[in-house]
């Protein structure tokens, strides 16, 4: 029981990176019926800002310590942030040890604008290509940007921790009366499944309450008609670009502290969260989330040791099976709209 | 800075061009230049294969790799800033005027940490530029396809970093040598020091990447810590295109484990180890014992990815550059002052590498591969940083000292990061070539290609 | 031959390209800074051919019908697998391991086909995607024991072999077709210039010009007349009567078994398989070949792989001394500013190169490669193109 209490709740933090990606990226195929091959590295940028903004705020200038010695027998230098010498050791402490969630302030307007840049420069003119020429443009596109990161921060993953204030695990086994350590649970990973449940309901809320939301649901249904009725929906799916984008840059920015990010992380999550969108069925967002969280909870019970002593290498395969389980059975996933990418 | 590079074709040519001047008849051309190997080196330089992953996961290991390299071409050429371990080896046939008087030049690769590929630029590099020796790369999958090439083809081929006990058991190849230690070797290292710090009474719980470097790692530290006491939990194994481990770590508390052994390398470490601290192992007491995670395979470069979840972890390496023999000494200092950081393990690795296919063929005064190994097998030599080493004939490994390091608590920079806490003595770790871990295959013979 | 005079030309073409690629692709002489552009040694030359067939096999399924598999590396690892136990077990003549390479992979394609092509669309690309991810999972890791896993599969001198006589201990299996080495080439200077020719690459050559041919004759026969409809309009299709899935399952069928045709090649030119043959990045790249170069053309899957290819091998090679060599006849100032601009992009930023290459491609050539050759031909021509063009080198990707 306890076992399973806790696969569901890894399978639901698992799930909430997933669903986060795959709504990013069902926004973009909902609106502008574009493959976004580049969607798995607009996360990876989310993450590279956290990154970005704890090297900021660590720029130092080397003090040389005559006391120690560095590897080669030289004096050592030490790097003192410039953060130090303006707000004091310990503030400038705090302020370094919160980057991360100091960086979502910081991603929001970089992601938007890189959304806005992207969709006017580049995806603008894809529109009425062929899907296959999207995939090869964005493709190229995930590639440039995977190496630009990897130019100036190398191919070694960089360590992101969260503030030591969420550091360690929370004891749901002793609150649920189990006993205590069976069922632990990390203060982050708690705080990333929060954190993307807002994001998810904010998306919805103002997709479903906004009068914006409801002409980009409208242009979703039917672009012709809205733009007949004299509705710039261009404009508006410029907006919607630059929010997918955020979405995934935020889902990327409070991922950071999980697995430290490295320049390829964005395109290991590419294809998974291409199979989540489409086993949630093609232009359905409620569908791409639900997917997320239901191959993330499958993927979780799937690693129990149990399990594989019964079926070795299940959790080598669990998300293509379902995947091709699901589709069989639901053709259009399941909750995928008639007629969207299906020709 | 001049560097020509002249291949062996581009000297054919210059013959050809000034035997004939202008016009020439199409002349047919013999592969291996009339000296009975493939690939002789013509003229006065000598070229060598460079093939390091360059991209992907471990590009940052391959840029280590080739930086080493290239140090190591100075140093055999003599235009290097010193003249590194060459003061310190034990052998004296290199003079520092190339290799058999013949200037060494270089051509590099990209592996991409895929077999594939790995075979393609080796080839490139065989049948283009004509390289008489291949070097480098960063993982078994890839050391093992690469040296079965190099058996076809008939060059040497020096493995870089490669961990599993395959390279030089069930695959070995007799172009082939390795001079990194194994899966093997890292347990047996290990356990004693465990058993040092955690009491022989353990229970171990395994998460294992599933492919065949974890496989054997998992058997060695198994084998290896069951032999002094400790009990095997469980065994899970995790897919080498996992990134989040929560659901393989989860589960580990309830097991009754106390200790955690995680066979993985690369990124699956640096993440299944910070997900583990995440998950507040290590803060937990479990039979009134202080939950532990042990890493069998450490690497400096990887340890950075984890950052300050490494402290106090124990782990086994190859080479440490905070060691303090001479020729380590010696190695640390050059590559320090031309780089401005110390080398990682596979940065010795490959550069003690290309020093002993040098001194070899010097040995043997001949380029020939069948001489090179007939050179390299058996050879005893010091002075390298992992104090006296035998390279051994039944299987081509190198036996030597192995370290056992741990994460340290306070690191002074960011290249402090493992404190060695014991130098395995040989003994300890070395094994008979019919041991039932590296068992199966066979040498067969060496091969010049022509 | 049953061509018309276009696709004959364009055979005789490709045959004279394919003949004298050892001349065509080093074109510059030994020793010369421009050598290392040369691409005519026999790995890469057997490569360009072999991933020629595997683009070539792909376009008669996504060009043809319009159907994006995101799986086809799946094929091609599977006849690699097959091709390698069948020199193991039998024989090094490379004859049966293609044979059973191309076998092999049609049974798979005809399962996974059968499953996939209930769906269309993008639903279609998924299941295709899953079948592959699978296959790699596995091969990868559980089915170790038959793919070797991680260190794949090489032919030792230990093998049973059956047909083959026994291998002195320690002698190297070599690949042969009735005991010509696949391995054995020649050399032949002429000048400055170095050729080699290889008895592997013409063997792969060869069978890459048969399916060339075979794929002409798929373009223009009926049969691919019907695969066209469904690509334009599948519903119309159906209301008419007709059925479309023994056609479209044919042609991923014969797709598959281009794959694998393919992959048993490689293993008969580099006797070695490893799982990653099979990853998503594999599959990937034949779709981006067939569409760099032109979906739906005949030529264009085949200049689509000769390009990715020959970048990844020769870009990848180029190392900064190489750079100083280049530019060392200029100022030192300027020549430090070049290699510094130049750096980037060459050596461990090949992908950088080609991640470029692709967006431009696609951006300023929308029908691929081949309709870059069209402008160009159209530039010396200066005649108006006719909008009917029965010719299949014309009709544009979608």
């Amino acid at each position: 029981m306890d076992a399973i209490i806790l696969q569901i709740l890894n399978g639901l933090d698992k799930g909430s990176a997933y669903a986060l990606i795959a709504l990013g990226l069902t926004l973009i195929f909902g609106t502008l019926g574009v493959v976004n091959f580049a969607h798995g590295a607009l996360f990876m940028i989310g993450a590279f800002c956290a990154v970005t903004l704890s090297r900021i705020l660590t720029l130092s200038h080397t003090v040389v310590d005559e006391t120690k010695t560095d590897f080669l027998g030289n004096p050592l230098k030490v790097d003192v942030p410039y953060i130090y010498d303006i707000f004091g050791q310990t503030t400038g402490d705090a302020i370094i040890d919160w980057a991360v969630p100091i960086s979502i302030l910081f991603a929001i307007p970089v992601m938007v604008a890189i959304g806005f840049i992207m969709e006017r420069g580049l995806i603008k003119h894809f529109y009425k290509r062929p899907h296959a020429d999207q995939i090869l443009v964005t493709f190229g596109l995930a590639i440039v940007l995977q190496e630009i990161i990897k130019y100036f921060y190398g191919a070694n993953p960089i360590p992101t921790p969260a503030p030591d204030a969420f550091r360690g695990s929370f004891d749901f086994g002793a609150m649920l009366g189990f006993d205590p350590n069976t069922i632990i649970y990390p203060y982050w990973r708690l705080v990333y499944f929060a954190f993307s449940a807002l994001i998810i309901g904010a998306v919805f809320a103002f997709l479903q309450f906004t009068t914006f939301g409801m002409v980009v649901r409208a242009g979703m249904a039917d672009r012709e008609t809205v733009g007949l009725l004299g509705i710039n929906i261009d404009k508006r799916f410029t907006i919607m670009f630059g929010i997918a984008a955020a979405v995934a840059g935020l889902a990327g920015v409070m991922y950071a502290p999980i697995n430290s990010p490295n320049y390829h992380m964005g395109m290991d999550f590419l294809v998974l969260s291409f199979v989540v969108v489409v086993v949630g069925g093609m232009g359905s967002l409620s569908g791409a989330v639900l997917a997320g969280f239901l191959l993330g909870i499958l993927e979780s019970f799937a690693s129990m040791a149990i399990v594989l002593e019964t079926l070795p290498g299940i959790n080598q395969i669990i998300i293509y099976l379902v995947a091709i389980i699901i589709l069989l059975t639901r053709p259009r996933g399941l909750m995928g709209r008639k007629g969207v990418m299906e020709e | 800075m001049s560097n020509s590079k002249l291949t062996r074709r581009g000297l054919i040519k210059t013959g050809a061009v000034a035997g004939a001047a202008g016009l020439t008849l199409p002349t047919y051309l013999r592969a291996d230049g009339h000296a009975g190997y493939l690939n002789a080196p013509q003229g006065d330089t000598v070229t060598l294969g460079f093939n390091v992953p360059q991209s992907g996961p471990y590009a940052d290991e391959g840029a280590d790799e080739l930086r080493a390299y290239e140090l190591a071409v100075e140093h055999l050429n003599g235009t290097g800033a010193d003249n590194g371990m060459l003061e310190t080896f034990s052998s004296d046939a290199l003079q520092g005027n190339g290799i058999l008087g013949k200037k060494v030049v270089y051509v590099t690769g990209d592996t991409q940490t895929k077999s594939d590929a790995a075979r393609a630029s080796a080839k490139s590099m065989i049948e283009k530029d004509g390289a008489i020796m291949i070097t480098g790369g960063s993982s078994s999958g890839v050391a093992v396809a690469v040296q079965a090439l190099c058996q076809e083809a008939g060059v040497i081929f020096m493995a870089g970093l490669t961990h599993s006990n395959d390279t030089t058991g069930k695959d070995k190849r007799a172009n082939g040598f390795r001079h990194f230690f194994n899966s093997y070797m890292s347990g047996a290292a290990l356990a004693p020091v465990l058993q040092n710090a955690y009491g022989s009474d353990r229970k171990a719980y395994h998460l294992t990447a599933d492919y065949n470097w974890g496989y054997t790692t998992e058997e060695a530290v198994r084998s290896s810590t069951e032999a002094m006491g400790w009990e095997t939990v469980n065994a899970v194994k995790t897919p080498l295109t996992q990134t989040d481990f929560s659901s393989y770590i989860a589960p580990v508390l309830q097991s009754g484990a106390d200790v955690l052994v995680l066979n993985h390398y690369g990124g699956n470490m640096v993440n299944s180890l910070t997900n583990a601290v995440q998950f507040g192992l290590r803060d937990k007491l479990v039979n009134d014992k202080n939950f532990e995670i042990v890493v069998p395979l450490y690497s400096r470069l990887m340890a950075k990815g984890a950052g300050a979840n490494v402290k106090g972890i124990f782990g086994s390496t190859n080479w440490h550059w905070s060691l303090t023999d001479e020729g380590s000494k010696a190695f640390v200092k050059s590559f320090g002052t031309k780089y401005g950081f110390p080398p990682s393990q596979a940065a010795h690795t490959c550069y003690v590498q290309a020093l002993l296919y040098a001194d070899a063929c010097e040995r043997a005064g001949t380029f020939n591969p069948c001489g090179v190994v007939e050179a390299l097998e058996g050879f005893e030599f010091d002075g390298m940083g992992n104090g006296p080493t035998l390279y051994r004939a039944d299987d081509h490994q190198c036996f030597k000292d192995v370290l056992v390091v741990k994460g340290k608590e306070n690191p002074t920079s960011e290249f402090d990061l493992l404190e060695i806490v014991e130098v395995t003595p040989v003994e300890q770790v070395t094994y008979a070539p019919d041991h039932p871990q590296v068992a199966g295959g066979s040498l067969g013979t060496c091969n010049p290609g022509a | 031959m049953g061509l018309t005079k276009k696709d004959f030309t364009l055979l005789i073409i490709v045959a004279c390209l394919a003949l004298f690629a050892p001349f065509i692709l080093n074109p510059f002489p030994e020793g010369s800074a421009m050598a290392q552009f040369n691409a005519g040694y026999p790995d890469l030359m057997q490569r360009l051919v072999i991933f020629g067939i595997f683009a070539i096999g792909f376009n008669i399924l996504f060009g043809l019908t319009g159907y994006l598999s995101f799986g086809h590396a799946a094929f091609l690892g599977v006849g690699s697998y097959a091709a390698i136990w069948m020199m193991k077990l039998l024989t090094m003549n490379v004859i049966p391991a293609i044979i059973i390479s191309v076998l092999v992979a049609g049974l798979f394609s005809l399962l996974v086909g059968w499953i996939s092509l209930r769906r269309s669309g993008i639903y279609f690309s998924i299941l295709t995607l899953a079948f592959a991810q699978m296959s790699y999972a596995l091969a990868y890791s559980v089915l170790t024991p038959i793919t070797g896993g991680e260190t794949g599969l090489q032919p030792k001198y230990t093998d049973p072999r059956i047909l083959d006589g026994a291998l002195a201990p320690g002698e190297t299996p070599r690949a042969n077709l009735f005991g010509l080495d696949m391995k054995s080439s020649f050399q032949v200077s002429a000048g400055d210039w170095i050729f080699t020719f290889n008895a592997g690459y013409y063997v792969a050559a060869v069978i890459m010009l048969i399916a060339f041919y075979l794929s002409i004759r798929i373009f223009r026969s009926p049969f691919g007349m019907m695969l066209r409809a469904v690509k334009s309009n599948q519903q119309r299709l159906n209301y008419t009567g007709l059925n479309a899935k023994p056609y479209t399952l044919a042609a991923f069928v014969i797709s598959g078994m281009y794959a694998g045709l393919a992959g048993g090649l490689l293993v008969a030119m580099d006797t070695q398989v490893g799982a990653e043959r099979m990853f998503w990045t594999a599959s990937g790249e034949v779709v981006l070949m067939t569409i760099l170069g032109g979906a739906g053309t005949l030529i264009g899957p085949v200049l689509g792989a000769g390009f990715i290819k020959y970048f990844e091998n020769i870009i990848s090679k180029i190392n900064k001394s190489i750079l100083e060599q280049w530019f060392a006849f200029m100022p030192d100032g300027i020549e430090d500013l070049l290699i510094t601009l130049v750096y980037p992009f060459i050596g461990k930023g090949w992908h950088l190169t080609l991640g470029i290459l692709f967006m431009l491609v696609v951006i300023f050539l929308p029908g691929g490669l081949v309709e870059g050759g069209q402008r160009v031909a159209r530039l010396f021509k200066r005649k108006k193109p006719s909008d009917d063009t029965p010719d299949g080198k014309t009709t544009p990707a979608e």
